[in-house]
């Protein structure tokens, strides 16, 4: 069927980049969610009006370079320290956003010590967690996330749960905490799920706004190079092999966030 | 302000909220745990901040972040936490954010034990963290003297934005002794402009240590070289004590420094010409003033806690014009005075000489003596 349009229609504009979300290209691979996150993260920031209230932690992995990508103050921290750097900014500023951006080396791995005490204080900040079951900068090797018989370049025949141990869930652990008010795990593989998504960041940052305490949100990601897959193929792989060992689904929302329609 | 008996951890920690600090993070650990619990106490009372962290890894790195709200900001620990801290001052130190750091040293390596020492001189001296960078070091050698370097130690840490560690050790820390504490200062009212708080009004600010450039990273680099120049030239201090006829010098830093003093008093009662440099300034280190006392003294004798690591500086100083002597005791051993006053004698008695190893001697005759 054709379709004519009359010269005289209008268009609406019914989306633009969010004007915190940096105009630059970013270092990220194709098909990386990386950027999916970004924008969700800038989307949010920019509707609560945030922009000139936000200090953002980037942490060590594709991710360092998150500060470039964010038209808001940025400090750029130690592998995994970025829950405790925060809570130094935290202390001083209280009256200001502040948030880490962490990949699951960082965060699981290296920094597991900074992210449980600084859920556990119930410090003031919002996490967002990129789950994507390696470690992607340094090439694709095993992180605690990295599910059972996944091939990585350090567990070539795939991990071995006997050797290599057992996958972190860490939505269910932080949860199982006091100090968190808000603690969530979403996909960016798919348009439902990264509404989804975009909701539970909505969710934490108005946690942390309305002084509610620690807030995270887990985000499974795709990292098609270092899985060796196509983009589509990763999106794949999230939903077939990755939710079933990491579940979707808030597993805490304190009572003052319930009934909270964002 | 009238002199009060006054424990060293917690005199350093009044003089640290005299002098404004705005946030304390810190872990315990023997011999520097009533500083921390000092200011468990204190800060909350002034509305200031204190986190007790989960480790020194958190501590080092919750100072970090409030340093680059431009806040002014400190922590403190003892040889096997500073250790965990190193990864910390290297960012910071990259980033250029100022910060001050207490190391109250106790004996190692390792575990060690809470006694006093002065074995983590290279470790502050040198650097410790990965990369290049210095770190202003200040050594005091009386709790009087905790407390004024403590308020300079922010004072200089700001001028420079650098790390500015106060390295002394568990007798200091330990000890009461009449002191007097400083004036009460008012916290920073401003931010510097380069600080993260919230881009209200003005562009953004990013406070990184990274510079994938090899050039960019060099820029870095010669800044911070540039800056320590500046610190090298401008902040260099020392004691002196009867040299002006000495033809022994002896050279201790803190707490050494302090034991020699007596011996050297009493070396001086009987007739020995003998004198003491003590270096307040670790790094920078005193080079020239040692360089000049070359031309009057005969010997050097160099007494530390430890096995020789302020001994190298003070031999780059001298660069063999003349002998220099060596005493050490280690393993959180505090030399006697008489002890000292004995090395005093020997180096008259039986002069080094330029062409034997003066480790190896030192080594030799103290091992016998054991």
């Amino acid at each position: 069927m054709v379709t004519t349009i009359a010269p005289e229609t209008t268009y609406e504009k019914v989306y633009e980049r969010p004007r915190i979300l940096m105009e630059v290209h970013t270092h990220y691979c194709p098909g990386c969610t990386h950027g999916v996150a970004h924008r969700l993260i800038a989307e949010v920031l920019e509707e609560m009006g945030l922009r000139e209230h936000t200090i953002g932690v980037a942490s060590v992995g594709c991710s360092v370079f998150a500060y470039n990508y964010f038209d808001v103050d940025f400090v750029e921290a130690p592998h995994g320290r970025a829950p405790a750097m925060a809570t130094g900014i935290k202390r001083m500023l209280p009256d200001r956003i502040v948030f880490t951006y962490q990949g699951d080396g960082d965060l699981a791995s290296i920094g597991m010590g900074e992210i449980i005490h600084t859920a556990a204080r119930g410090e003031n900040i919002t996490v967002i967690f990129i789950n994507n079951a390696n470690y992607g900068m340094t090439g694709g090797q095993m992180a605690p996330t990295t599910i059972p018989g996944q091939r990585t370049t350090t567990t070539p025949n795939g991990r071995d749960v006997r050797r290599s141990g057992f996958p972190i869930r860490m939505a269910e652990m932080l949860a199982t905490l006091e100090g968190p008010s808000y603690v969530a795990r979403r996909s960016l593989h798919d348009p439902k799920n990264i509404r989804l998504a975009k909701k539970a960041i909505r969710m934490a940052f108005e946690a942390q706004a309305r002084g509610l305490g620690f807030s995270f949100v887990e985000l499974l990601s795709t990292c098609p190079t270092n899985w060796g897959l196509s983009p589509i193929e990763a999106m794949q792989w999230v939903e077939e092999m990755m939710i079933p060992v990491f579940p979707l689904g808030e597993f805490k929302v304190v009572p003052e966030l319930k009934g909270l329609r964002v | 302000m009238a002199r009060e008996l006054l424990k060293g951890n917690e005199a350093m920690a009044e003089a640290a909220i005299r002098a404004g600090v705005e946030a304390y993070f810190g872990y315990p650990i023997t011999p520097q745990t009533e500083l921390l619990e000092y200011m468990a106490r204190r800060m909350p009372e002034l509305g200031r901040v204190f986190v007790q962290a989960e480790s020194e890894i958190a501590a080092i790195n919750m100072v970090y972040g409030a340093a680059c709200t431009g806040a002014r900001v400190m922590t403190s620990s003892s040889g096997p936490g500073i250790s965990l801290m190193m990864e910390g001052l290297s960012y910071i130190a990259g980033t250029e954010v100022p910060c001050v750091i207490i190391d109250v040293m106790r004996g190692g390596p390792g575990l060690g034990n809470i006694a006093p020492s002065q074995g983590d001189y290279n470790q502050i001296v040198r650097g410790g963290g990965h990369g290049d960078y210095r770190v202003i070091t200040l050594a005091p050698a009386t709790v009087q003297e905790a407390i004024d370097l403590t308020v300079l130690a922010f004072d200089l840490a700001e001028k420079y934005r650098t790390i500015a560690v106060v390295l002394t050790d568990g007798s200091i820390g330990q000890m009461m002794e009449p002191a007097e504490l400083p004036p009460m200062r008012e916290t920073p009212r401003t931010r510097p402009e380069w600080a993260v708080t919230g881009a209200r009004g003005r562009p953004r600010r990013v406070l990184t240590s990274i510079y994938l450039d090899p050039y960019e990273e060099e820029k870095t680099n010669q800044r911070l070289l540039e800056r320590w120049r500046q610190i090298q030239a401008h902040e260099v201090r020392y004691r002196e004590y009867y040299l002006d006829d000495a033809e022994i010098v002896v050279v201790g830093f803190g707490i050494a420094g302090r034991v020699a003093l007596s011996a050297v008093r009493a070396a001086r009662a009987e007739g020995i010409r003998v004198g003491l440099l003590r270096p307040i300034t670790l790094s920078p280190f005193p080079y020239a003033v040692i360089e000049t006392l070359c031309q009057q003294a005969r010997a050097f004798l160099v007494v530390e806690m430890n096995a020789g690591q302020m001994l190298d500086d003070v031999m780059l100083a001298v660069a063999r014009r003349v002998p220099v002597a060596f005493y050490g005791r280690m393993g959180g051993v505090v030399p006697f005075p008489d002890e000292i006053l004995e090395e005093i004698r020997q180096v008259v008695r039986q002069p080094p000489r330029l062409e034997e190893d003066l480790r190896e001697a030192w080594f030799r005759r103290w091992s016998l003596a054991q």
